[in-house]
C-alpha cells in the first residue's frame, strides 16, 4: 500500500486517502480533432515498465489533484507535482535521473500501449 | 418558534476518552487566493484571526480559522453568527474572485477528549497523531474510517472532529465504538 | 503416555488449574498452558484426523507452524474454527472440539481413504471426477465437501468485537527472541522510534528455552536473566513500545507492515476487542523472526508421538509436560541433541539418539555420550510403529535401502531435519532469498532487500531469520543490522547439518509412499516424485498438482523437503528449483480483525437525511440510494407495501404530498467564467439562464455518455445551484473539481457541495399551493413564483429557498431550508397540509409518478451506455455551443446514427406490469441459439393513475413505430405483447404542474 506526498497537503498520505487518476499529461482531444486523435486522448494509455508518471487525488484530505512520478517496478516514487502543469518540471526529471540514470523523458513520451521503457 | 436542531443533539458517549457532538456550530468555507494581501485582512478584521499556514488553526474568542487547502479556509464561530459574517466577508471581498458561504449545517462536529483521544483517532485514521506529529492547533484533514473528516488538535488531549451531518451517527458510532472501556490502547 | 511431570515448565503456574472439554470429555490444565500442552498433559495424542487419507494425527510442533492439531473453540457467536493448539491460549471453561472427522475422532469412516491411498495421489483430484458430467452435482461434489475441508463454519453472528489501530514507527521489529531484542536496545538507545512485536505471551524466544540446556551466556547473564534485564531497559524507553501476543503478520509496499494483536483470545470474558490489527508504516523493518524445524521424510512419520525434536523440548521445559517416557531421537544435525539432554535430565528415557552423519562429534553429542546416552551414528529410520500413537521404530543405514538393523520400543520420535529461516516476512514484499549449500537453508539475499517509497532497502532480516543460528552471532547480527555494537553471546560450539531429504537415502516406493511431507494436506515424498515422474518441473506448478504447502499452514513444515525432493527427482540443485511465493499474513488472521469496526450498524457508512428520525417513526420501509437511506413508502397499518405506494401516488395526484428530497446533490458554482464552465459542464446552454430561474440540464462522461441530469438554478450573475441525483453528488463535484483543477486551471471558478447544509422537501400536489399559504411568508402564487423559477424569503419562519420545478407532473415546490431547521420544517408542512389531506411519500411513489410523465431516471433509463440522443433528449443538447463535455464523442459516426435503440413508451395489451429487465424479441436466432433481441423495457410499473402497466423502454427506431405492437419475453417462456407509445403517458400537455 502506497504512501504518496501530497504537495498540497504537505502530509505524507496513506494510500486510502487517496484515488488514482491513472496516466498524467495526457493533452486534450476534442471538437475539431479528428477520430484517431480523439480515441488516442480517450482510450490510448502507456503502460510503461517502469518510470511512470501519474495523476492522484488526495480525495479524503484536501480534495487536491496531483501529478507523481513513480516507478511501476519498485515502486519508488521519484517526486510528487502540481497538478498544474503539462509536462513534469525539471527537478523531478533530475531526481528520476538521479535513480536512473539512463533514463530520457523522450522515453516515456514515445510508449505506447504495453511497450517497455 | 421552531428551534434549530444539529444533527445529534449533543449527544455523548464516555468511555476511556469521551466522544461529544458539540451541537449547533457555525462553519463558513472560503474559497479564495490565500495568499491575497487583501482577503487576509478582511479575514482578520472579521474574524479577529489570522490566515492560518497550511494545515493550521487560528483562534482568536469563539472563532477559529482553518487551513482546509491552499485555496479553501474553514471559518467555525458561533452558529448564529454565520450569517452575519458570510455578509460582511462577501462585502470586504467583493470584486475579489471568491467563494463564501455557510456550510453550518453541512456539518457534524464533535470532540474526542480525554488521555486516550490520540490513541481513538488513530483506531480509525491512517494518520500520525503523535504529538510530534500533530500538536496543538494542527489540523489533518483524512478519514475516519469510512468517511472523510478533518481532525483538528483544539486543546491538549481535545481532537476536534468535523465530517458531513449525514454521516454523523455513523462517526457517533464509530467513535463510541473506539472509545469502548477494554480498548485502551496505551500507544500514544 | 503423554503426561506433565512432577516438577519444571518455566511458562506455568500449577497453583492455578484451568478445566476445559475436549470432545465433550472433561479435562484440566494449569495457567500459562497452551491448548495442545495442556491436551498432552492430560494424554489426549490424537489431536485430528488429516485432511485427505483422514489418517490420525498429533501435535507436531509446538509454534505457529503445526499443520495437525487445529480445533474448534467456543460455541455460539464465540465458536472459532481451525485454531492451531500449540499458538491457543488455554483458558478456564474452554470448550474444544477436534475436527475433520465422522462420526468419531477415535473412529473415522473417512480413513478408509488411507487405505486406497495408492489410488489418491497427486493430481487425483484433476484426474478423477471428470466425466459423467452429471455427477459432478449429485454424487462427486458431496462427496468431496463432506469428506474434505478442516473446521466448520460458525453459523451464529460473531459476539467478538474487533478493532484497527494505524501506528507510525522508524523501526518495526518482528519477533521477540534475543535477536529482536537487541535490535530494539540498538534502536531505542539510537533514539529511534521503535515497535516490538512478539506472537507469542513471552519475550526470549528460543534462546529462553535452549539455555537451560546449553547454558547460553549472554552479556555475562544466564540467557534468560539477560532476556528479562533487556524487557525491563526497553520498557523504561518512552520510545520503545512491545506488544506481546502481537504477530507481525505482513509486509506490504512502503513499509507498511499488519501486526495482528490477540488481545483477548486467552481472556475471552475481559472487555474489550478480541484481535487488534495494527497497521503500521515504518521507515525500516527488521524480521527478527527465528526459524522453524524441519521433519525428516521418513516412513509413517505422521503417526502421533513423532514430533519435531524443538517442540518435544518446549513442551518439556516451557509446560513440564513429556509427550512420551521413552523417547527416540532422530537427527541429522546438533541440536536435536539438546532434546535427549533435556529429557535426560528431567529422568525420561532415551534409549538412543539416531544420527545420519557418519561421526557427530560436537560439544552436545559429546555431552549426550557423557551422559551415558547412545548414539547410532550414519543411521535413520526405516519406519515406525503404531497407528494413533509410536510404539517403536525400526532402526537402517541412513545410506541404504532400509534394511531394518534393529527396533526399539519407545512412545516419542523427537526428529530434526535441521532449522530454516523463517524468510515469509522477507519475502512477502519482495525480498528475494539465497540458498547456503553449508548451511543447508535459504536465507535472506541481503542485496536484494525490499525497497521503500524512496526506492532503498527498507527491511533487514536478522537473527536466526538471517541463517545465525548460534547465540554470539544472532546478537552480532542484530545489532550490526542497525549499526550498533552487541553485547557477547556465549555458547557451545556446532558442527554442521547433513542434508537429508529422505531416510533412508535409497528408500524404495514403499518406504517414500509413507514418508510425509506436507502433513497438512497429505503429501509424501511419493507424490512429488510422481509429479516430477509426469513431467513437472516448476516448482509452482508442482505445488498446485500436488497441494503440497496449500493448506493453511501454507507449508511452514513442508516447503524445504518438497522442493528439495523435487530438486532430487528432477536432477537439479535446490536453488534451481526455487521457492514457491511467500504470502501474507504469516499465520491465517481472523476476517474479524480484518474488518476491524466495520460490523453490525457501522458495517458501512449509512447517510440520514435530517428527517430521518422521523421516517423511522412512522413506518418507513427503507430503501438504499448510495449511502443513503431514503423511505421506499410509509406503511400503514394492515397496508401491504404496494397498496402504501399506490395510495401515496394517488394522494399526491389528488391531494398533496409530501417528498424528504434533501439527498438530492446541491453543488455552488461561482466565478467570472461559471458561465463559461457551466457550458463546458451541461450540454444545455446554461450561461444564459436567467437569474431567479431554473432549467432541466443533462451532464455527459467525455465518452458521450449521459452521466448526471438535474435542475440547475442562477443564484446571481456568477452564481449557479446545480441539481445532481441522490447517488451522484460527490461524483459530479469531483468531476467538476477534476476539470478545474487538472484542465482549465486557469479559469476564475470555484465549487462548493453544500448537498448537505440543506434540507430539501417537496410539496407536490394541486393543493400544494394551499399548503404553503397556510404556512404564509413568500408568495408563492403562480405569478410571483412562476414554474421553473425560484425565490428566496421566508415560508412560515423558515428561511427557504423554493423552487418551482416537478418530478410527477404536479404543480410542486421544492423548497430548501438549512439542515438544522429541516426537521422542523417537515413537521410544519405535515401540520399545515392535515387539512389539505397531505401525505408524505417514499421513493416508489415517485418513481411511478416520473414513469408515468415520462421522467427519465439515471440508472434505470441510462445504464452507461445511452446518449441523451437514445432517450429523446435532443431539446437539452445545445447546437450553438462549439464545445461541451461529451460532444465529441457524440460526432462518432456510431453515435450521431439514429439507427440505435431508442426510447418509448409501453402499453401493455392486456394492461399487466412488464417485468423488469424484459427483453423486446425480435425474429430469428443469433450464433449461440438465443433469440434475437430488438429492445428492452428501462421502467416497468403498475400505474395507479391510470389502472394498468405502463413502462418505458429502449426499442430499435423506436420513435418511428408508434402504434406497432412488440413482444416481450417473460421469465416462463411466454410473450408479453405491448404497443409503442408516446412515453409521456399522463397529462402530455404539461397543464397540471404549469398552474
Amino acid at each position: 500500500m502506497l504512501i504518496l506526498n501530497c504537495p498540497y497537503c504537505g502530509v505524507s498520505a496513506d494510500e486510502t486517502e487517496l484515488t488514482a487518476g491513472g496516466e498524467a499529461h495526457l493533452t486534450l482531444a476534442t471538437v475539431g480533432d479528428d477520430d484517431a486523435a480523439f480515441e488516442a486522448y480517450l482510450f490510448m494509455r502507456k503502460n510503461p515498465r517502469g518510470v511512470h508518471f501519474e495523476r492522484w487525488r488526495h480525495a479524503n484530505g484536501c480534495g487536491k489533484w496531483f501529478h507523481a512520478a513513480r516507478c511501476t517496478m519498485t515502486l519508488e516514487v521519484f517526486g510528487t507535482y502540481s497538478a498544474q502543469t503539462s509536462e513534469p518540471p525539471q527537478e523531478i526529471i533530475d531526481s528520476i535521473k538521479a535513480r536512473r540514470p539512463d533514463w530520457a523523458l523522450s522515453d516515456w513520451m514515445g510508449t505506447g500501449k504495453g511497450d517497455a521503457v | 418558534m421552531y428551534s434549530a436542531v444539529s444533527a445529534l443533539n449533543g449527544v455523548s458517549n464516555v468511555g476511556f476518552a469521551t466522544v461529544t457532538e458539540m451541537g449547533l456550530c457555525g462553519m463558513i468555507t472560503l474559497r479564495g487566493d490565500l495568499a491575497d494581501a487583501k482577503l487576509a485582512k478582511v479575514i482578520t478584521s472579521a474574524t479577529g484571526a489570522d490566515v492560518p499556514a497550511q494545515r493550521r488553526v487560528t483562534t482568536s474568542g469563539d472563532h477559529a480559522v482553518a487551513w482546509m487547502s491552499p485555496d479553501e479556509l474553514l471559518i467555525m464561530l458561533p452558529h448564529d453568527a454565520a450569517d452575519a459574517m458570510v455578509a460582511t466577508l462577501t462585502e470586504g471581498l467583493s470584486g475579489q474572485h471568491v467563494l463564501v458561504v455557510n456550510v453550518s449545517d453541512a456539518r457534524g462536529v464533535f470532540t474526542l477528549s480525554g488521555d486516550g483521544a490520540r490513541d481513538v483517532a488513530a483506531k480509525l485514521a491512517p494518520v500520525d497523531f503523535a504529538t510530534d506529529a500533530f500538536d496543538i492547533n494542527d489540523i489533518r484533514r483524512s478519514r475516519l474510517a469510512q468517511v472523510p473528516a478533518a481532525f483538528w488538535m483544539s486543546a491538549p488531549d481535545t481532537i476536534t472532529i468535523v465530517a458531513f451531518r449525514s454521516v454523523a451517527q455513523y462517526v457517533f458510532d464509530v467513535l463510541s465504538k473506539a472509545v469502548a472501556q477494554g480498548s485502551e490502547v496505551g500507544f500514544h | 503416555m503423554s503426561m506433565r511431570l512432577e516438577t519444571g515448565g518455566r511458562l506455568i503456574n500449577r497453583g492455578t488449574k484451568t478445566r476445559f472439554t475436549f470432545n465433550g470429555t472433561d479435562m484440566h490444565g494449569v495457567e500459562g498452558d497452551t491448548l495442545a500442552s495442556a491436551l498432552l498433559a492430560n494424554d489426549q495424542m490424537l489431536m485430528g484426523r488429516s485432511f485427505k487419507y483422514h489418517r490420525p494425527r498429533g501435535v507436531v510442533a509446538s509454534g505457529g507452524e503445526e499443520p495437525n492439531a487445529l480445533m474448534g473453540t467456543g460455541k455460539g457467536g464465540a465458536f472459532e474454527p481451525n485454531q492451531r493448539a500449540t499458538t491457543t491460549a488455554l483458558y478456564n471453561g474452554m470448550m474444544v472440539h477436534s475436527q475433520n472427522h465422522w462420526p468419531s475422532l477415535d473412529h473415522d469412516i473417512g480413513a478408509v481413504n488411507d487405505k486406497l491411498s495408492k489410488f489418491l495421489g497427486a493430481g487425483f483430484y484433476y484426474k478423477t471426477f471428470i466425466n459423467p458430467r452429471f455427477a459432478w452435482k449429485h454424487l462427486f461434489e458431496p462427496v468431496i465437501r463432506q469428506s474434505a475441508g478442516l473446521g466448520k463454519a460458525p453459523v451464529e453472528r460473531d459476539t467478538d468485537t474487533y478493532e484497527h489501530f494505524y501506528a507510525f514507527c522508524d523501526v518495526l521489529i518482528v519477533g521477540g527472541g534475543i535477536a529482536g531484542l537487541m535490535a530494539a536496545l540498538t534502536a531505542g538507545k539510537a533514539g529511534d522510534k521503535v515497535i516490538l512485536l512478539e506472537q507469542t505471551a513471552h519475550m526470549g524466544g528460543r534462546a529462553a528455552v535452549d539455555h537451560v540446556v546449553d547454558g547460553a551466556v549472554i552479556d555475562g547473564m544466564e540467557a534468560d536473566d539477560w532476556i528479562n534485564a533487556t524487557v525491563a531497559t526497553l520498557n523504561d524507553m518512552p520510545n520503545v513500545t512491545i506488544r506481546t501476543r502481537t504477530q507481525g503478520s505482513g509486509i506490504y509496499d512502503h513499509g507498511y507492515a499488519l501486526g495482528y494483536e490477540q488481545c483477548s483470545d486467552h481472556a475471552p470474558e475481559a472487555k474489550g476487542p478480541r484481535h487488534r490489527l495494527w497497521r503500521i508504516r515504518a521507515g525500516r523493518i527488521i524480521t527478527a523472526t527465528g526459524a522453524i524445524e524441519r521433519p525428516i521424510p521418513f516412513a509413517q512419520n505422521d503417526v502421533p508421538g513423532v514430533m519435531l525434536a524443538g517442540a518435544v523440548r518446549d513442551y518439556l521445559v516451557n509446560y513440564g509436560v513429556v509427550v512420551g517416557g521413552r523417547t527416540v531421537v532422530v537427527t541429522n544435525n546438533d541440536d536435536a541433541y539438546r532434546t535427549a539432554i533435556a529429557l535426560h535430565n528431567a529422568g525420561q528415557k532415551v534409549p538412543a539418539i539416531v544420527d545420519t552423519r557418519l561421526n557427530p562429534q560436537g560439544d552436545l553429542p559429546n555431552q549426550a555420550r557423557a551422559l551415558g546416552l547412545t548414539v547410532l551414528a550414519g543411521s535413520g529410520l526405516a519406519g515406525v510403529d503404531g497407528g494413533k500413537r509410536v510404539s517403536a521404530v525400526h532402526v537402517c543405514d541412513q545410506s541404504g535401502t532400509g534394511d531394518v538393523t534393529a527396533t526399539i520400543p519407545c512412545d516419542c520420535v523427537a526428529m530434526s531435519g535441521g532449522w530454516s529461516p523463517v524468510v515469509h516476512l522477507w519475502s512477502h514484499c519482495g525480498g528475494k532469498l539465497t540458498w547456503d549449500e553449508d548451511a543447508v537453508m535459504f536465507r535472506p539475499d541481503a542485496t536484494r532487500a525490499p525497497t521503500g517509497a524512496d526506492g532503498l532497502a527498507n527491511v533487514i532480516a536478522v537473527g536466526s531469520a538471517n541463517g545465525h543460528l548460534t547465540t554470539a552471532d544472532v546478537l552480532h547480527d542484530a545489532a550490526g543490522a542497525l549499526g550498533g555494537k552487541a553485547v557477547a553471546g556465549d555458547t557451545v560450539t556446532e558442527e554442521p547439518v547433513d542434508p537429508c531429504w529422505m531416510m533412508p537415502a535409497n528408500a524404495p516406493y514403499k518406504l517414500q509412499s509413507k514418508a510425509w511431507l506436507d502433513f497438512q494436506n497429505d503429501v509424501k515424498v511419493s507424490d512429488v516424485r510422481q509429479a516430477a515422474q509426469e513431467g513437472y518441473e516448476s516448482v509452482e506448478h508442482t505445488k498446485r498438482y500436488t497441494t503440497l504447502g496449500m493448506a493453511t499452514d501454507q507449508g511452514k513444515l513442508s516447503n524445504i523437503n518438497g522442493l528439495a525432493t523435487l530438486a532430487e527427482k528432477l536432477g537439479k540443485s535446490i536453488p534451481d528449483v526455487g521457492t514457491t511465493t511467500f504470502r501474507p499474513p504469516y499465520t491465517p488472521i481472523s476476517m474479524g480483525a480484518i474488518a476491524g469496526e466495520a460490523a453490525g450498524d457501522v458495517f458501512q457508512p449509512l447517510r440520514r437525511t435530517p428527517i430521518h428520525g422521523w421516517h423511522v417513526d412512522n413506518g418507513a420501509d427503507f430503501e438504499p440510494v448510495g449511502y443513503w437511506r431514503r423511505p421506499y413508502t410509509f406503511l400503514r397499518a394492515g397496508e401491504t407495501t404496494e397498496q402504501a405506494v399506490h395510495r401515496e401516488v394517488l394522494n399526491t395526484r389528488t391531494n398533496v404530498g409530501l417528498l424528504d428530497a434533501s439527498t438530492l446533490g446541491k453543488i455552488i458554482v461561482k466565478g467570472p467564467d461559471a458561465g463559461k464552465f457551466m457550458d463546458m459542464m451541461y450540454t444545455n446552454m446554461m450561461s444564459t439562464l436567467k437569474i431567479g430561474r431554473c432549467r432541466y440540464g443533462l451532464m455527459c462522461s467525455e465518452n458521450g455518455f449521459l452521466s448526471d441530469d438535474g435542475v440547475v438554478a442562477r443564484l446571481d450573475d456568477d452564481t449557479w445551484l446545480c441539481h445532481t441525483t441522490s447517488g451522484g453528488a460527490d461524483r459530479i463535484h469531483a468531476h467538476m473539481e477534476e476539470w478545474l483543477q487538472t484542465e482549465w486551471w486557469d479559469w476564475k471558478v470555484f465549487t462548493a457541495n453544500l448537498t448537505e447544509q440543506y434540507a430539501q422537501i417537496a410539496v407536490v400536489g394541486p393543493k400544494a399551493r394551499k399548503v404553503l399559504e397556510t404556512l404564509g411568508g413568500m408568495d408563492v402564487s403562480a405569478e410571483a413564483l412562476p414554474f421553473m423559477a425560484f425565490a428566496e424569503g421566508k415560508i412560515g419562519e423558515f428561511d427557504a429557498r423554493a423552487f418551482r420545478i416537478s418530478f410527477s407532473g404536479e404543480l410542486s415546490y421544492e423548497i430548501a431550508v438549512p439542515a438544522s431547521q429541516g426537521r422542523a420544517f417537515w413537521d410544519a408542512l405535515l401540520a399545515a397540509g392535515a387539512e389539505h389531506g397531505m401525505m408524505p411519500y417514499g421513493t416508489e411513489a415517485l418513481h411511478i409518478m416520473r414513469a408515468e410523465k415520462g421522467f427519465i431516471m439515471i440508472g434505470d433509463e441510462t445504464d452507461g451506455t445511452i446518449i441523451p440522443q437514445d432517450l429523446g433528449l435532443h431539446w437539452a443538447i445545445s447546437k450553438k455551443k462549439t464545445d461541451f463535455i461529451g460532444k465529441r464523442a457524440q460526432e462518432r459516426s456510431f453515435m450521431a446514427n439514429t439507427d440505435r435503440w431508442q426510447l418509448v413508451g409501453f402499453e401493455t395489451l392486456d394492461g399487466s406490469v412488464i417485468p423488469d429487465g424484459a427483453l423486446v424479441l425480435a425474429a430469428g436466432k443469433n450464433a449461440n441459439g438465443q433469440t434475437n433481441t430488438q429492445g428492452r423495457v428501462t421502467s416497468t410499473y403498475h400505474s395507479p393513475t391510470l389502472g394498468r402497466g405502463i413502462a418505458m423502454g429502449l426499442l430499435h427506431n423506436g420513435p418511428d413505430r408508434m402504434g406497432e405492437v412488440v413482444e416481450f419475453g417473460d421469465i416462463d417462456g411466454g410473450v408479453i405483447a405491448a404497443r409503442v407509445v408516446d412515453v409521456v403517458q399522463y397529462d402530455k400537455d404539461g397543464e397540471k404542474q404549469n398552474v
